[in-house]
């Protein structure tokens, strides 16, 4: 098990990439703390999957090193480099039986047979496959064919970590939700780098400790599920994580107050010498209909989800959502939106601007 | 797939029904005819039931030329289908090279079964052929019209020139189906190159493998212009396959009794044996689970 | 945590890259000697074929040479002044393209209803196709013979064509049967819905669809037509001789005339590899189907 270093890290398909619109991997730097989950979220074509195969060693990047711990495994063959991957569509092997595709891993590393006995009945147990050990793989079901290949993933205890490619998208709804369950608790058991590529935020967020969100092959941030939804550092972040995503309505910041249009939107912290686009962001739960204060908003409809209600509106051509609780009335005389001040967060040019300072300023 | 019952579609299938009971179940009708029959010319003809039948199974000419037949049909089998393995797996996957690979690949298989023929009885020549020649300047005593073991060297490896691009082109319609996912599990597996072949590759291509070996059982259990051309049969009978032999006797000694007799037989035997291969075959996939 | 990493300014290295490429380029080669050898396998008879139509006769029996010395054309010319010669290709060319329509003209509606209808014996019949596929021309040769020659048709193209649909029309139906199989059957009940009727549904819709179907399928019913000779042979004798029998029939009547013999086959290779060039990349999938 190792820490993984990203260093410089980029990657184009073309031979030659000349500008930075040809590589489908911006460059990057980023440490990944050894033992945690991380989960590769993005849009398809964000480049995640490239980023995934660099790191798993079947794609060799144009430029910048790989470490795991500090060995520098950039030339280093997949093999080479004792990881372990779980792909989109169950890779087993047709001939052999679910034991023997288990125990494959470990018999080509020349494993000793008790230790390879041991391992495969442990594993077996933990994907609740004991009973169907002796038959051959070519006959099970997709669902029972993913978890074979998770549990090769896994059979090995020294890897230096678990890399999944969307391994959930041909299971079943209701499978989903329990491998999803049985993986985290492995994760907790065994404590293995698991890196987990996907385009679902509910996956992602359920599963991961640690969110790594992509776009146009950049990172644009990598975060607790609460740091992705209390303060996303990009624009994207905003409107990717969340249903219905982030508020974000252009305005301009002077000290401790933003201004839309003709309205004051009161902040938390002061923001000195923005440039850019400066736009303001506010997740909708952290929006609430009022009848005096605020952004006047025309209400276009109301969703009742369950939980609680969607309230689309608009203010001067942009939409904005808020949530509000499922019981709340909703009248006709609320015309007004306001915002939880410490909720709401300054962008320049799509980027997140942390306060100078913090407080309202008198 | 669910299919829509309905009896109209006969309407569908009975241009073919027409055109092959023409071509091919009037003149089964005529060879059953003859075969129960004796003819002493003059178009008088009186049954003799299963006389021929008898004649023919028991006829020790006709039992050489099975059994060479077998011989031939073995031997081209065990050479072709692994050597197509080898080469499908060699191909280069994409891009103009396996253009290339394909066009040159399927020259052989496009070029009239004669012309083949011909092409090999000039190239194994000891005085005009590049083979010939060459085997004789290297101290070899090649000569394949005089040399019965030479004459099947030629026509199995003329086979094996002329067919296994159809072996190795099924095979490598095979390989491309397989999705690159195995090759990287199999790398992170650290499995070796036998075994990627082994538990990957060779499943994967099992479907159209069974039907190149169905196809080259037939397609070399009737040859018979190639090698015809080539050795004419000889030297004495030793390169007579089934086919070189009936033609022999329906066409150059008119024995229309026996030779139907004999046509009768050869027909079963090749519906026989294909019949077993492919029940045999699809019964070991089944046993290891529908797919 | 997305802090900078120190070691990023070891940077990249162009040595590790150099080996990578060599090892890959190594693999290659690897690859490329069982195939160059393979592809030499194929090649060099055929080479030989070549070499041999342009030599002279003399040339060919007197000396021996990996090339021709004294290049000629003579061969060539021989075979394209005289009728008997040339009209093998032509009365060839013909029974060919008649076999390919027929066949596909009568396999393309049996191929719809084994594709989307069950039937009353619609498994045994199927079957029963095949098996003509597995039909040993010999057997066949005979009562071709008479049979044709009964109904007034030996020595003509069309005696061939049908003959030739013995094993082309059930290889038809088998390939078209395979590529309609992947067409969803919604396209054909959205078309009886939208009014279509089905002759027009079939020519206008559905042929298009299998367009790629029709193609590898003429491509392999213009191949086993093209390279069979017992047949072909068996029931001609003038009018409709191919140019497989006019080569075999030189050779026993004029001796030996190495050179024209073979510029003769090399002339049969010439629309075989010009066929292969045009259906190079539907060639694949229909092997892909496995249905040859």
């Amino acid at each position: 098990m190792a820490q993984i270093t990203l260093a410089n890290l980029a990657h184009s398909y073309l031979p030659n990439p000349s500008g930075e619109a040809d590589f489908a991997l911006k460059e990057m730097n980023h440490v990944w703390t050894d033992g945690e989950a991380y989960a590769l979220l993005g849009s398809s074509g964000c480049g995640k999957t490239t980023l995934l195969n660099i790191i798993s060693g079947l794609l060799r990047p144009s430029q910048g090193r790989v470490f795991f711990g500090d060995t520098d495994v950039t030339d280093m063959t997949t093999a080479d480099r004792n990881i372990a991957q779980v792909f989109q569509f169950p890779v087993v092997y047709d001939t052999m039986t679910v034991r023997e595709n288990l125990a494959f891993p470990l018999k080509n590393r020349g494993a000793p047979k008790d230790y390879v006995q041991q391992r495969v009945a442990e594993i077996c147990r933990m994907i609740d496959m004991e009973d169907q050990l002796d038959r051959k793989a070519r006959g099970l079901t997709a669902d029972a064919k993913q978890k074979i290949s998770l549990g090769r993933g896994m059979v090995r205890e020294d890897v230096n970590a678990i890399l999944f490619d969307e391994p959930l998208t041909v299971i079943d709804p209701h499978m989903k939700w329990e491998l999803r369950t049985q993986l985290k608790e492995l994760h907790q058991r065994f404590g293995h780098t698991m890196i987990y590529v996907t385009h679902d935020q509910t996956e992602a967020l359920t599963f991961a400790d640690k969110v790594v969100v992509m776009s146009e092959g950049r990172v644009v941030q990598i975060g607790t599920p609460e740091e992705l939804f209390e303060t996303p550092e990009h624009t994207f972040v905003g409107y990717f994580i969340g249903s219905p995503g982030m508020n974000v309505l252009d305005a301009t910041v002077e000290g401790g107050s933003a201004r839309v249009g003709a309205h004051e939107v009161p902040l938390a912290g002061r923001y000195d010498g923005l440039t850019g686009h400066v736009q303001i962001g506010i997740r909708p739960e952290f929006a609430h209909l009022s009848e005096s204060e605020g952004l006047p908003v025309t209400i276009k409809r109301v969703e009742d989800v369950g939980r609680h209600k969607i309230v689309r509106a608009d203010h001067e051509g942009t939409e904005i959502n808020i949530i509000a609780a499922e019981g709340a009335e909703i009248g006709a005389d609320q015309r007004r939106v306001v915002f939880d001040p410490d909720r709401v967060n300054v962008y320049a040019d799509a980027w997140r601007v942390p306060p100078t300072s913090m407080g309202r300023a008198a | 797939m669910d299919k829509r019952v309905n009896q109209k579609a006969w309407l569908l299938v009975l241009p073919v029904l027409v055109l092959v009971a023409f071509s091919a179940v009037i003149p089964l009708m005529t060879v059953v005819n003859y075969s129960v029959q004796d003819s002493f010319g003059n178009n008088q003809f009186f049954w003799v039931g299963l006389e021929w039948f008898k004649e023919t199974l028991a006829s020790e000419r006709i039992r050489d030329a099975l059994g060479r037949q077998f011989m031939f049909t073995l031997i081209i089998l065990a050479i072709e289908v692994p050597l197509g393995i080898l080469v499908a797996l060699n191909m280069p996957k994409k891009g103009f090279w396996a253009s290339v690979c394909l066009v040159l690949m399927a020259l052989p298989l496009l070029i009239p079964w004669n012309v083949v023929g011909t092409i090999w009885q000039i190239f194994g020549r000891v005085d005009i052929g590049l083979l010939g020649y060459t085997l004789d300047a290297l101290g070899f005593d090649y000569n394949y019209t005089q040399d019965a073991l030479d004459a099947w060297i030629t026509i199995i490896v003329m086979d094996v020139w002329h067919w296994t691009s159809l072996v190795a082109l099924l095979a490598y319609a095979g390989l491309q189906s397989i999705p690159e996912a195995y090759y990287q599990a199999a790398k992170i597996d650290q499995a070796s190159r036998w075994k990627v072949f082994r538990f990957i590759e060779l499943p994967k291509m099992s479907g159209v493998l069974t039907i190149a070996i169905l196809l080259r059982f037939m397609d070399s259990f009737k040859i018979y212009t190639e090698p015809f051309v080539v050795t004419g049969g000889g030297p004495g009978n030793s390169t007579t396959l089934l086919s070189i032999d009936l033609v022999k006797m329906a066409l150059g000694q008119f024995d229309l009794g026996p030779a139907a007799a004999f046509s009768i037989i050869y027909f079963l035997i090749i519906l026989l044996v294909s019949w077993v291969f492919f029940t045999v075959m699809t019964n070991l996939d089944k046993e290891e689970g529908p797919k | 945590m997305t802090n900078v990493d120190a070691r990023a300014d070891s940077g990249t290295s162009t040595g590790t890259r150099t080996r990578t490429a060599a090892r890959s380029g190594f693999r290659i080669n690897s690859k490329a000697v069982v195939m160059t050898l393979y592809l030499a396998f194929l090649l060099i008879p055929i080479y030989w074929l070549v070499n041999m139509s342009l030599k002279t006769n003399n040339e060919i029996l007197s000396t021996f040479s990996l090339w021709p010395r004294n290049l000629t054309f003579q061969n060539y010319m021989t075979i394209f002044t005289d009728p008997s010669w040339y009209w093998g290709y032509i009365n060839s060319i013909i029974y060919v393209t008649m076999n390919t329509v027929i066949s596909i003209v009568v396999a393309l509606p049996a191929a719809y209803a084994f594709s989307r209808y069950t039937f009353l014996g619609d498994k045994h019949l199927f079957f029963w196709l095949l098996t003509n596929r597995m039909a040993p021309p010999a057997v066949f040769a005979l009562p071709f013979f008479q049979l044709y020659s009964s109904v007034g048709l030996f020595d003509t193209h069309i005696a061939v064509a049908l003959a030739h649909t013995l094993f082309n029309v059930p290889l038809a139906v088998w390939i078209l049967e395979g590529f309609m199989r992947g067409v969803p059957k919604e396209i054909d009940e959205t078309a009886y819905i939208d009014g279509y009727s089905f002759g027009r549904f079939f020519v206008k819709i559905f042929m298009p669809l299998v367009a790629s179907g029709i193609g590898v399928t003429a491509f392999f019913c213009f191949m086993f037509s093209w390279v069979e000779l017992l047949l072909s042979r068996t029931l001609t004798s003038v009018d409709a001789k191919p140019i497989a029998a006019t080569m075999t029939r030189t050779v026993s009547a004029s001796g030996l005339d190495w050179g024209v013999l073979a510029a003769a086959g090399v002339l049969t290779i010439i629309p075989g590899a010009l066929v292969i060039y045009f259906v190079r990349n539907y060639i694949a999938k229909g092997f892909a189907l496995g249905r040859v």
